[in-house]
């Protein structure tokens, strides 16, 4: 039993090393992962920074976390093109045929996706204060940002590896995925949804984004809370375990030949 | 005096014991190792599977022998690559039964995956590592101790040495096989199953790949592939079974199979299909198999120039006009077809 364990753990330490390394040396990640950002971050707080004028914070704090939410929606595009790609090439094939866990092959991207996309935080976050961002929070805030964080990655990770699983051409998984990384902008993350058109507003009051940006927010700049923790486990925990349950039966689904 | 006699007959009787001891040990030993050599490593009985309405296998039997090249045969759809699917624990079959080493390949697939590889036909390698670093995270997979000095002994028995630290992505064809098939020897499998392993390379590669397999049941693994190539299975094969639509329809020795295959073959293109019919009647005492559509027909002969003269002079007699007539080696296809008419054939006799 201990060496079966040790053995799982050992397998998919061994996926993660083997996407990490993959993930690296492809450019379009790795522009994807860090340059991406950077410029992104860069555009909003140089071109529309001086424009903008949201209440009572300051315009590049306010950001943070849309861009935060908008590049993982990016970032995590890439693990549905890889597991596709897994799935089309003779490599599931010879995991299969070998004595470990079916599970690891999918544990291996979402570990590595989880990493690289909280990575990908951090380059944002960085970026940010070099332009000015001033968060105010403590040590457990800032833990609890990393957690809410991962439970989101986790979330659209799994998403995304449902994606990769159940499209044809990793072509139509990108175009699938650009709704992820489209609805921060439809929600609080840019600019107060009271200066959005009514049904727009309505819109982007009650979807997922919002209560995941204003507990960022709030954790960061040391603000109300309010229900929005509430709000944002609710909605990323239900998300998470309907996409996980149904990447695992679309992966039996794909391998039952 | 008498004492002596008896010590002396004693020694004499126990050493004849003795001997007829060693004897008999010497036999049980010899037939132990007669029952190694002709051990059934891979069993197969009645299996079956179909997907949708569509019937893959109907109901295919057979058994490998330890250490040996087993070669299966058959033409593109016939069902060789939905078999080393269900062995290789991919699939299941609806029905019948699987084994390797007394293990289920369903039920039991965790032990057998322990002691099988597969090479597909699509290369299984991850393209974004280099040669080694494919090699490394197989070795790891498989928890084997020195995965370092085993990758490299790889690389350099397949010649990849040079390349072992370049990305897979800058690889040719021959050599993605060729790491791919490293990558499956990793950990000293006892069944390896090559699918098509020859399909799409070049000659020298193609030799290159028959000596690699010779080498390894050389080493004592078993080696199961499948071909579309009657040669290839001819050169490589200690057992060849064909598999045509589901069904195996021959197997035996390469020598068995050769006999039972017709070695030559006479085309004639007739004129109408009155002549075709005709043509049929005359040549009853030959395996024949005719083609109404192009109004041909193909007789089979022992390939002789007895049989082949015999053949003409049948036809000139019958006094049957040709428009066209050549002679050639029967190809796969066509001894399929003669394998496959005459099961028909026993099939219509018995309704």
């Amino acid at each position: 039993m201990k060496t079966k364990i040790r053995n799982g753990l050992s397998d998919i330490w061994i996926m993660f090393w083997r996407c990490t390394l993959n993930a690296i040396r492809n450019p379009e990640t790795l522009v994807m992962s860090i340059v991406a950002p950077a410029t992104l971050m860069f555009l909003f707080v140089s071109v529309f920074g001086g424009a903008m004028n949201v209440g009572d914070y300051d315009f590049t704090n306010f950001i943070v976390p849309g861009i935060i939410l908008q590049c993982i929606g990016q970032g995590v595009v890439s693990t549905a093109t890889s597991v596709n790609s897994d799935l089309k090439g003779g490599i599931i094939n010879r995991f299969r045929t070998m004595p470990i866990a079916k599970s690891a092959v999918l544990s291996g991207h979402v570990l590595a996706a989880t990493i690289r996309n909280l990575l990908i935080a951090f380059v944002i976050i960085a970026v940010a204060f070099l332009m000015g961002f001033r968060p105010d929070a403590n040590l457990f805030q800032w833990l609890g940002v990393i957690g809410i964080l991962t439970l989101y990655i986790l979330a659209v990770t799994w998403i995304s590896v449902f994606v990769g699983l159940t499209v044809s051409s990793s072509e139509s998984a990108i175009s699938i995925l650009a709704l992820v990384s489209i609805l921060p902008f439809f929600s609080s993350g840019f600019a107060p949804t009271e200066t959005m058109p009514a049904a727009l507003q309505s819109f982007a009051n009650h979807q997922p984004m919002t209560p995941v940006i204003e507990t960022l927010r709030a954790l960061m700049l040391n603000g109300e809370l309010g229900k929005n923790l509430q709000l944002t486990l609710i909605w990323w925990i239900a998300i998470l375990v309907i996409a996980y349950l149904a990447s695992i039966q679309a992966y039996k689904r794909k391998l039952t030949i | 005096m008498t004492a002596q006699v008896d010590e002396q007959s004693y020694s004499k009787v126990k050493h004849t014991y003795i001997h007829t001891y060693v004897c008999m040990f010497n036999l049980i030993l010899r037939e132990m190792n007669m029952m190694e050599e002709k051990q059934t490593i891979i069993s197969v009985t009645s299996l079956e599977k179909s997907y949708k309405n569509f019937e893959v296998l109907k109901g295919v039997t057979f058994s490998v022998t330890k250490g040996s090249i087993f070669a299966l045969l058959g033409s593109n759809g016939a069902g060789k690559t939905t078999t080393i699917n269900i062995l290789s624990t991919l699939a299941k079959a609806n029905s019948g039964k699987a084994t390797i080493l007394g293990y289920d390949c369903f039920s039991q697939a965790d032990q057998v995956r322990n002691y099988i590889s597969l090479t597909g036909q699509f290369a299984a390698v991850d393209e974004g590592l280099t040669g080694k670093e494919n090699l490394r995270m197989i070795g790891s997979l498989r928890h084997l101790k020195d995965v370092g000095k085993k990758a490299d002994g790889l690389l350099k028995k397949f010649g990849l040495e040079e390349a072992a630290n370049r990305r897979v992505l800058t690889y040719s064809g021959g050599m993605r096989r060729r790491l791919d098939i490293a990558m499956s020897l990793l950990g000293e499998p006892q069944v390896v199953f090559l699918d098509e392993p020859t399909t799409g390379l070049d000659p020298q590669n193609r030799l290159g790949m028959w000596e690699m397999v010779r080498t390894l049941a050389a080493e004592g693994t078993t080696v199961f592939l499948t071909t579309q190539y009657l040669e290839e299975a001819e050169q490589l094969a200690d057992y060849i079974a064909v598999l045509h639509e589901g069904i195996i329809v021959a197997e035996g020795t390469p020598d068995k199979l050769k006999a039972l295959l017709p070695q030559g073959m006479v085309e004639f293109t007739f004129h109408s299909m009155e002549d075709l019919k005709r043509a049929e009647k005359v040549f009853a005492a030959y395996r024949i198999s005719s083609q109404e559509q192009s109004k041909s027909m193909i007789v089979f002969t022992d390939s002789s120039l007895d049989q082949f003269t015999d053949v003409l002079n049948l036809l000139k007699a019958s006094g049957i006009s040709v428009s066209d007539f050549k002679q050639q080696k029967p190809t796969l296809e066509d001894a399929f077809l003669t394998i496959i008419g005459e099961k028909k054939e026993d099939l219509t006799h018995e309704n």
